[in-house]
């Protein structure tokens, strides 16, 4: 009796640890925001006339969102998933159609009343719900080529239709996906060797070859050391070492022999190995020079001299955790990057507790698109990856992006109290 | 449990190592590598030069020379501006809409997000309205800045000027200076350039992105202030430098008048002069131009850079030296026959009249011509016509000792030298050892090839009211506090002539005064010894020339006056002279027994002619290009006639080639 007393309440069995990962990290954005486009003619963090005052008003209408989403049945997400899929699908169509072009990206709906909403950020959400929903379906396996295709084609339909806003950024979100499809039983080498390949090419291009050889050494050696018994697994690291160094070695070649002068370019200045101050590299620049000038401790909130000064643009959005290397230095960034690190390996934790495999798809949905947009885009700012605009979680100034995750996010809250039950 | 369970550590494993890979690669960028605190460093750190204000220049008694006057440019920034009330603000600053519209685009065109001058110098009085309601007017502000002003609008030539640096003066100072700072240009403020000038500051400022400022970096710790440049003393007095400007308006030349006792210049006036206003603020261009081209030359500093021949008052001079060397005892009578026989010369005397008999105090009261002449000829023909040349040497040495035909090394730059021949001279004119006492002669009454700056009359006046010593000249004596700013200004330079030598001449002097040349001259009240000078001038009318000191027991001025082209020493050069000995002296001029009065001098304008005085010059210019004209033919001749004879032997050799060939050809063939 108890128990279904407690079942009724809103807050049964919410993972309050995630929570308060997400209102931690939304008001990290918030004061990051505040220093970013500090105005020292409206100081206040919540003066409405600035974008620090509405990041403020969006976090308290994501959470708003967040709460009614508890308050809905769980059982509603897996049914109207396909509905949402396709309103979604239906505004990345539309957005074509009749969206405003900003930055150069067809990518906003305009909403009134100074609101414009972004279909992209949504279309994350709702391909992760039909993701989950078709592959819990019965009889349903990834190994089998008819799923696949089928699972690829949910990821696929707005990938296509977001790179032709063109929003790069955004479509690469959905390639994180493959970790989905990874854990429901795709073949280990579509990720390994893709994943491994792409990664090496990059750090190849950053490092000597012997200090990125003595590190992936280290790093096998660890992880075999981690789990000395599973001995396939020994063996699968072992490989991949082998494949990793040659093919270290193969990038310089193919970097210098196989692609064309612009291409390598590109890649040099995106990667910040050469410099074009004024013109391409100029963001990145600035940026590392933001992050890096932070030290140990940073120059404190508000003195960030690069961050006040208004020398890398976007700060606000792509571009904000230059305000937290800088002002706060690499603590500040240990502690932000570490909380992101919590929250991934905590979705990944409710994943694996789920007792339908609909949550756990859904909860590895959520795990792989954080993950992606964390690394990616604290990667480019720190010129370890190309610059493609896609916001940090939670912490970018914007309400679509911060809206999108929150019910990214909630979903999962919401399934995940839900886990006894049966969907 | 799902089958493919374990893959959950797979895809930790993955989303940890690459998170710690940033983590990594953060760790470097903020930790290890430092080179981005420096580059963050430089991207908001400018360093700005703040100038300081340059030393003023006081007079002997601290009245101000030069000073630093306040102006107040309003700056704007474009970016920054707020709507405001146009017309009022137009009819603050005192423009028309027009002329705002002018400025704005202007200030635009410069830099839409950087501060530029909108309107430059906005004079002191509009300063504080203005100050008042610049609230009003976001985006524009007052910078105040300073720039030289003249207050008395007097001494310009002692002063100088500063300007813009050349490219040669920022090589010469080693890259202290940069483009558009301001140096010295000529006189106090070239020659004190590094004690006026100051030491320049530098002020740490952040700017953004744009370049725009935000405040100063780290509460000013790194700034270095701005020292104000050394406030000079200098030795003129301006009511007596006020009072020369006056008296010399409408006239070409200088007076320069020096304490005995330290050397110190009390007056030096050049003229004509000009208004030192003038080369300061937005006209200086214009202004400079027009002076260079003024035919009077007011740029020519006359006291140190015009040459004149003394004419009498070089006889002083001519006695001391004679007395010096036992050529002539002060009693021994000369008789003036109204000419000197010399040779085949004949140099006149007053005007032909003669003077009888005169003893040295009574020539240099009369000025007679003969009397130095016999003197002159004494000296360098004492042993034997032979011997002329060595005796000229040991005279001009004498004479050199008073200062004359050398640099006195005034603290100004660009002095002359004056003039007193050399025997190489006159061994070119002439031939070596056809040149003698009669050739010589005029240089005995101050002529011929003698020259001397003003500045060279007066202190050889300080010499002889000193008996026989005399200070360096200068001009600055205290750099701010310190008074003593060298060691050789205290240091008594002696001539040669033994004290005892020197009253005789004195007392011709006094009654030069007293009765002799200058009598209108004389000051009620006051002993002034003086001698007068009537210099022939190639160029028009002699000049007049007036040197003298006074009082006589324990002088306290001495002068030099020097009135081109107009006459009698004692008509212009005396007259004036004495009115500055009195104002030194007793702080006022009273009225004259002969009844001649500074208003009177101050009128009257000798300015020579100006058709006749660009005649005149134009006719020595024409004078020394028909000299280069012609040595350039002759030149030309020469190469000619040298290319010519090379051309024609060239062709005769050919010619005669082929025979010589031929007959070579033909004899070696035998």
């Amino acid at each position: 009796m108890n128990n279904n007393n407690n079942q009724r309440s809103f807050f049964f069995n919410v993972d309050w640890v995630t929570v308060f990962l997400y209102l931690v990290l939304c008001t990290i954005g918030w004061f990051n925001i505040h220093a970013a486009v500090f105005d020292e003619r409206h100081p206040s963090i919540i003066d409405g006339a600035t974008n620090y005052g509405k990041q403020f008003i969006y976090i308290i209408v994501a959470v708003v969102v967040g709460m009614i989403i508890l308050l809905l049945e769980s059982r509603f997400f897996s049914a109207l998933s396909p509905a949402f899929y396709a309103i979604t699908v239906l505004l990345l169509i539309l957005v074509l159609i009749i969206g405003r072009n900003v930055g150069g990206n067809q990518a906003w709906i305009n909403m009134g009343g100074g609101f414009r909403l972004q279909p992209s950020e949504f279309a994350k959400f709702s391909t992760c719900l039909l993701l989950a929903r078709y592959l819990s379906g019965p009889n349903i396996r990834v190994t089998e080529p008819k799923s696949f295709m089928a699972a690829a084609a949910i990821i696929g339909v707005p990938m296509v239709l977001i790179m032709l806003q063109p929003d790069t950024g955004s479509t690469l979100v959905f390639c994180s996906l493959i970790f989905v499809l990874y854990r429901e039983g795709l073949s280990p080498y579509f990720l390994a060797v893709s994943g491994l390949l792409i990664t090496l090419f990059v750090v190849a291009l950053l490092f000597n070859p012997i200090s990125i050889i003595i590190g992936l050494v280290a790093f096998t050696a660890l992880v075999i050391f981690l789990f000395r018994r599973n001995r396939k697994l020994i063996t699968t690291m072992l490989i991949g070492l082998a494949i990793s160094i040659s093919f270290i070695f193969c990038v310089k070649f193919i970097y210098s022999h196989v692609l064309k002068p612009h291409q390598t370019e590109r890649i040099n200045i995106l990667l910040g190995i050469t410099t074009d101050l004024r013109g391409k590299g100029y963001n990145v620049n600035q940026s590392k020079i933001a992050i890096g000038s932070g030290k140990l401790w940073g120059k404190g909130y508000l003195h960030g001299t690069q961050t006040k000064y208004a020398f890398v643009p976007e700060q606000s959005t792509d571009f904000i955790f230059c305000t937290v290397g800088e002002e706060w230095g690499f603590a500040g960034s240990v502690v932000v990057i570490g909380l992101f690190l919590f929250l991934i390996l905590r979705v990944i934790f409710i994943a694996e507790r789920q007792r339908s495999p609909f949550s756990r798809i859904y909860a590895y949905g959520v795990a792989s698109v954080l993950f992606f947009h964390v690394v990616i885009n604290i990667g480019m700012t720190i010129g370890v990856v190309p610059v493609i605009g896609i916001p940090l979680p939670f912490i970018s100034y914007g309400g679509s992006s911060l809206l999108s995750f929150t019910i990214l996010l909630f979903v999962l809250i919401k399934l995940d109290s839900n886990r006894m039950g049966i969907i | 449990m799902n089958k493919f369970f374990e893959r959950r550590y797979v895809v930790t494993g993955i989303f940890i190592a690459i998170i710690f890979t940033l983590l990594a690669r953060l760790y470097y960028i903020q930790i290890v590598d430092d080179r981005y605190a420096l580059y963050a460093t430089k991207n908001v750190i400018r360093n700005f030069i703040v100038y300081p204000a340059r030393g003023p220049i006081l007079d002997r008694n601290g009245k101000v020379l030069v000073q630093n006057e306040p102006i107040y440019d309003i700056m704007v920034n474009p970016k920054e501006v707020k709507p405001f009330d146009t017309l009022e603000f137009c009819r603050m600053v005192g423009i028309d809409k027009a002329g705002f519209d002018k400025r704005w685009i202007k200030a635009v065109k410069y830099s839409p997000n950087k501060d530029s001058p909108f309107e430059k110098q906005v004079p002191a009085e509009l300063f504080a309205s203005l100050q008042e309601k610049m609230g009003d007017f976001v985006g524009f502000y007052i910078l105040p800045r300073t720039v030289r002003t003249y207050p008395d609008s007097v001494a310009a030539q002692f002063l100088g000027f500063i300007g813009e640096v050349y490219d040669r003066d920022i090589k010469l100072s080693g890259g202290y200076y940069r483009l558009g700072d301001y140096i010295g240009k000529t006189g106090v403020e070239k020659a004190y350039e590094n004690v006026l000038r100051g030491q320049r500051g530098v002020k740490s400022m952040m700017v953004d992105s744009r370049g725009a400022q935000k405040g100063s970096f780290a509460n000013g710790a790194f700034d270095t202030v701005a020292r104000t440049g050394e406030r000079l003393t200098s030795s003129l007095d301006i009511d007596l430098q006020k009072l020369g400007e006056k008296l010399m308006t409408n006239k070409l030349g200088s007076i320069v008048a020096i304490e005995p006792s330290t050397g110190e210049i009390l007056a030096y006036v050049s003229s004509p002069t000009y208004d030192p206003n003038l080369m300061v603020g937005r006209e200086r261009g214009n202004n400079a131009a027009k002076m260079y081209n003024d035919p009077y030359k007011p740029f020519f500093i006359r006291p140190i850079q015009a040459q004149y021949p003394p004419g009498s008052s070089f006889k002083p001079l001519s006695a001391l030296i004679a007395l010096q060397e036992n050529i002539i005892s002060p009693s021994e009578t000369y008789y003036c026959t109204g000419h000197y026989r010399a040779g085949n010369r004949l140099v006149p005397c007053n005007n032909g009249e003669a003077h009888g008999s005169v003893n040295m105090g009574k020539a240099v009261a009369e000025s007679c011509n003969g009397y130095f002449s016999m003197v002159f000829q004494r000296i360098l023909e004492r042993s034997g016509t032979k011997y002329t040349e060595a005796e000229f040497t040991k005279w001009r040495a004498n004479v050199m000792k008073f200062g004359l035909g050398t640099r006195l090394d005034l603290d100004m730059p660009a002095e002359s030298r004056g003039n007193v021949p050399t025997p190489l001279h006159y061994d070119n004119v002439y031939k070596k050892g056809a040149w003698r006492a009669s050739t010589i002669i005029s240089l005995a009454i101050g002529q011929g090839e003698l020259l001397a700056t003003p500045l060279q009359m007066a202190n050889l006046e300080c010499t002889i009211a000193n008996h026989g010593f005399f200070y360096k000249p200068h001009l600055i004596k205290a750099i701010g506090t310190e008074n003593v700013i060298k060691a050789e200004y205290t240091k008594r330079n002696y001539v040669g002539i033994d004290s005892q030598y020197f009253e005789p001449v004195i007392n011709g002097m006094q009654a030069v005064v007293e009765g002799g040349t200058a009598r209108r001259s004389k000051i009620p009240d006051i002993i002034m010894c003086g001698k007068t000078g009537t210099a022939q001038n190639p160029r028009g009318e002699a000049n007049s020339v007036f040197v003298a000191f006074a009082p006589r027991e324990n002088p306290k001025i001495a002068i030099a006056v020097v009135v081109e082209n107009s006459g009698e020493g004692a008509h212009w050069a005396a007259p004036i002279a004495s009115f500055m000995v009195e104002k030194y002296l007793k702080g006022k001029i009273t009225p004259r027994e002969s009844g001649i009065t500074v208003d009177y001098f101050a009128n009257a304008n000798r300015l020579p002619d100006l058709g006749l005085y660009e005649l005149d010059l134009k006719k020595e210019r024409r004078r020394d290009s028909i000299r280069t004209a012609r040595a350039d033919s002759i030149k030309k001749f020469k190469a000619d006639s040298i290319k010519k004879a090379a051309r024609n032997k060239l062709a005769n050799n050919n010619k005669r080639g082929v025979w010589v060939n031929f007959l070579a050809a033909g004899r070696t063939g035998k």
